[in-house]
């Protein structure tokens, strides 16, 4: 791509002071987000994705956490040696985030209004009286009836489906260039995911030139929106590639193990079959093994893998790869219409 | 599959009383399940889906009858007629102390294995308890050998015996909670959310210990979830709940594949498809959201986000009516005006 990227994360190091152990929640983390995409990370719990993007936001707590290492670079500035007040700037107004848990990320005390005029005048410098009437809008935009009445509303007032249209209001309100959203319809309904993600769609047509980070567990949330998917295991970068070619050419071992574990009604030959499953459990992160972090999980391991963490290789054009063996999941290229991962190996 | 019937539920309702003011006056229910009707064979997996708020979760609990402890003036009506060897008990109509014997046969497993294990307790007392609650007749040798045996079963090593809960990660847990409900040998499971919050490579483990276990033991499940593409992969007939009602039962093909009722048809067009070649497909978005249960619109609930909703639907309250021997669709407009996707337009074929 020769597109400038809007967003570089450089070898990205973020620990936690666990009880006097340093846990590597993220280690070494380098990817490129260009404008006008949606960068999905992919990974499971403890897998580093959300820490990813609370760096990013420099919203670490600290202690426990901290940036140990690492840039940030979003349009040529490091955000990683950006002080509390420059970064204020930033956040909010360049970058906007959105989370999780609908129910506990609005304020309880304050109305909808205040908490989306808040932004305004804290980046626009408007009066407050032009920030409500941009909130109005602003709620409109994102599918919120009778918007102009429901700005005096408390959160309490609106169901999860709404609160996260109030959000994404809020992370929207500055026009940011980068929105990020940390896993933002998992704790919604399935028809009321499919709203939000409709939602997001259509704003991100309304802005070309923006990037959406999606952060998620759900590969078929991955599969419908982005463009390029990074998968994270154990803290770790596994594997980077454009959306097509990671679900029909998965060259990670994990990558394929998560892709085979998930019921498919959709495809004929795989109904009642029984599902792959990936052996073991998702390691602590404090307790991770030396060499590839997924080694212990790995149906294809050899000796080399528990002793040398494998680099992470640019195997075809913009496909990145983090595994010894990678030559020979390469030999024998597993879609969905070939044999199982665990069937082969 | 032995498709002899194990338990009938008919037209089950469970009020929960809200009340409000200074003299605490019943000033409305919250119709949580309004009146739902299945059956489960022996051996057969029943999937239940719906949103949140739907009931799905109540219509377990009433099952197993539970439902007073929880809130002491809750009004049921109904049966849940669970059919023993030769005879048939309604198991609503029973006391807490004549219901024992039927909760060995009736278990359950629960969404969050963090907080349906006692942290106190090792895990050889926490899969023993049913043992010692249900099976006195064993020695206490003979139980211990039992619980070795149950942890073997669902992939844990005996030797965790000891060990207590908060050593183990959530899949682990998992299957400790399904060694506790596999205790008393039952005849049906009652597993809500069984595998929503684990991890998605975990995920897949628990799904093929539960079906390996329904093959061994031939147990049947109620299996309750949101997410519709397990609901698929693990049940033999998919009842679909709006607002305490089931809209839709049928064979899992028949309800995933040729959805006739308009939620069911909504909600499965919302599934997301694991494949960026099949993206775009056509989808069926509904606008709003559920609403409350203490104040369901009158006549058809769903009539407020129905596309196909009509004037009628506020008086008439539809009733399952069946469009083969095994598919029954609770709407009288279906197939009219709304000609489904099919499945070609789904995206399901390639």
């Amino acid at each position: 791509m020769e597109r400038k990227p809007l967003l570089q994360v450089r070898n990205l190091q973020t620990h936690f002071n666990i009880e006097g152990r340093w846990a590597r929640a993220v280690d070494g983390v380098s990817f490129d987000v260009y404008p006008g995409e949606v960068f999905g990370i992919v990974g499971e719990s403890g897998s580093g994705k959300s820490v990813t993007a609370l760096s990013i936001m420099k919203l670490i707590p600290d202690p426990p956490g901290r940036i140990v290492a690492g840039e940030i670079l979003y349009r040529g500035m490091d955000l990683v040696q950006l002080d509390y007040h420059e970064m204020y700037r930033i956040r909010g107004k360049e970058i906007a985030m959105i989370f999780q848990e609908p129910m506990t990320s609005l304020n309880p005390v304050f109305t909808i209004g205040m908490q989306i005029a808040e932004v305004l005048q804290a980046h626009e410098g408007v009066s407050e009286e032009d920030a409500y009437y941009r909130a109005a809008e602003l709620l409109t935009q994102v599918g919120i009836p009778d918007a102009e009445k429901r700005l005096d509303d408390y959160p309490h007032q609106f169901s999860g489906g709404m609160r996260q249209r109030v959000m994404i209001a809020i992370a929207l309100a500055c026009n940011p260039s980068i929105l990020i959203a940390d896993e933002p319809t998992t704790a919604l309904d399935v028809t009321i995911q499919a709203q939000i993600l409709e939602l997001m769609v259509e704003l991100k047509e309304q802005r070309k030139d923006a990037a959406i980070i999606l952060i998620t567990h759900n590969l078929a949330v991955v599969a419908e929106m982005c463009h390029r998917v990074m998968v994270m295991y154990g803290g770790k970068v596994q594997e980077i590639a454009d959306v097509f070619e990671l679900f029909g050419n998965p060259l990670h071992p994990y990558t394929n193990g998560l892709l085979q574990s998930i019921p498919r009604p959709d495809l004929p030959e795989y109904r009642g079959k029984r599902l792959v499953a990936i052996p073991g459990n998702v390691p602590s992160i404090l307790n991770l093994p030396r060499g590839c972090k997924f080694c212990t999980r790995c149906s294809i391991a050899i000796e080399r893998c528990f002793v040398e963490e494998p680099p992470l290789i640019e195997i075809t054009p913009d496909h990145f790869v983090r595994c010894h063996l990678v030559e020979t999941t390469l030999a024998q290229p597993r879609t969905f219409d070939g044999q199982s991962f665990a069937e082969t190996a | 599959m032995n498709r002899s019937p194990l338990l009938d539920v008919a037209d089950l309702r469970v009020y929960f009383p809200v009340y409000a003011g200074v003299l605490q006056r019943r000033v409305a229910d919250v119709k949580a399940v309004d009146g739902v009707s299945f059956s489960i064979a022996r051996g057969e997996t029943l999937g239940l889906v719906g949103e949140s708020g739907c009931g799905k979760t109540t219509v377990g609990r009433a099952i197993i009858n539970v439902l007073r402890h929880v809130s002491p003036d809750v009004h049921m009506s109904g049966s849940v007629t669970y059919h023993a060897d030769e005879t048939a008990v309604n198991l609503l109509e029973l006391s807490t102390k004549k219901m024992m014997p039927y909760r060995r046969r009736i278990a359950m497993i629960f969404q969050d294995p963090y907080s349906s294990l006692n942290s106190r307790l090792s895990v050889r007392e926490i899969v023993r308890e049913p043992l010692d609650l249900h099976e006195s007749s064993m020695s206490p040798r003979q139980r211990n050998e039992r619980v070795e045996w149950l942890l073997e079963k669902v992939g844990l090593q005996p030797e965790y015996a000891e060990r207590y809960p908060h050593e183990f990660s959530g899949g682990q847990r998992q299957r400790i909670g399904i060694a506790r409900a596999l205790a008393t040998n039952p005849d049906l499971i009652i597993c809500d959310e069984p595998v929503s919050a684990l991890d998605v490579s975990v995920q897949a483990q628990v799904i093929n210990l539960m079906e390996d276990l329904r093959e061994e033991f031939g147990i049947a499940y109620l299996f309750i979830a949101h997410d519709l593409s397990v609901v698929y992969h693990i049940s033999h007939r998919i009842a679909v709940m709006y607002l305490g009602n089931i809209v839709e039962i049928g064979t899992r093909d028949e309800v995933y594949f040729s959805p006739k009722h308009p939620y069911t048809q909504a909600l499965i067009s919302a599934v997301p498809v694991s494949d960026p070649q099949k993206r775009g497909k056509q989808r069926i978005v509904i606008e709003g959201d559920i609403p409350t249960p203490i104040n369901k619109p009158s006549g058809c609930s769903f009539r407020t986000r129905c596309p196909i909703a009509r004037p009628e639907c506020a008086q008439l309250t539809p009733m399952l009516e069946p469009h083969s021997p095994t598919h029954f669709v609770a709407c009288p407009y279906v197939g009219q005006e709304f000609a489904p996707a099919t499945e070609e337009e789904n995206g399901f074929l390639q």
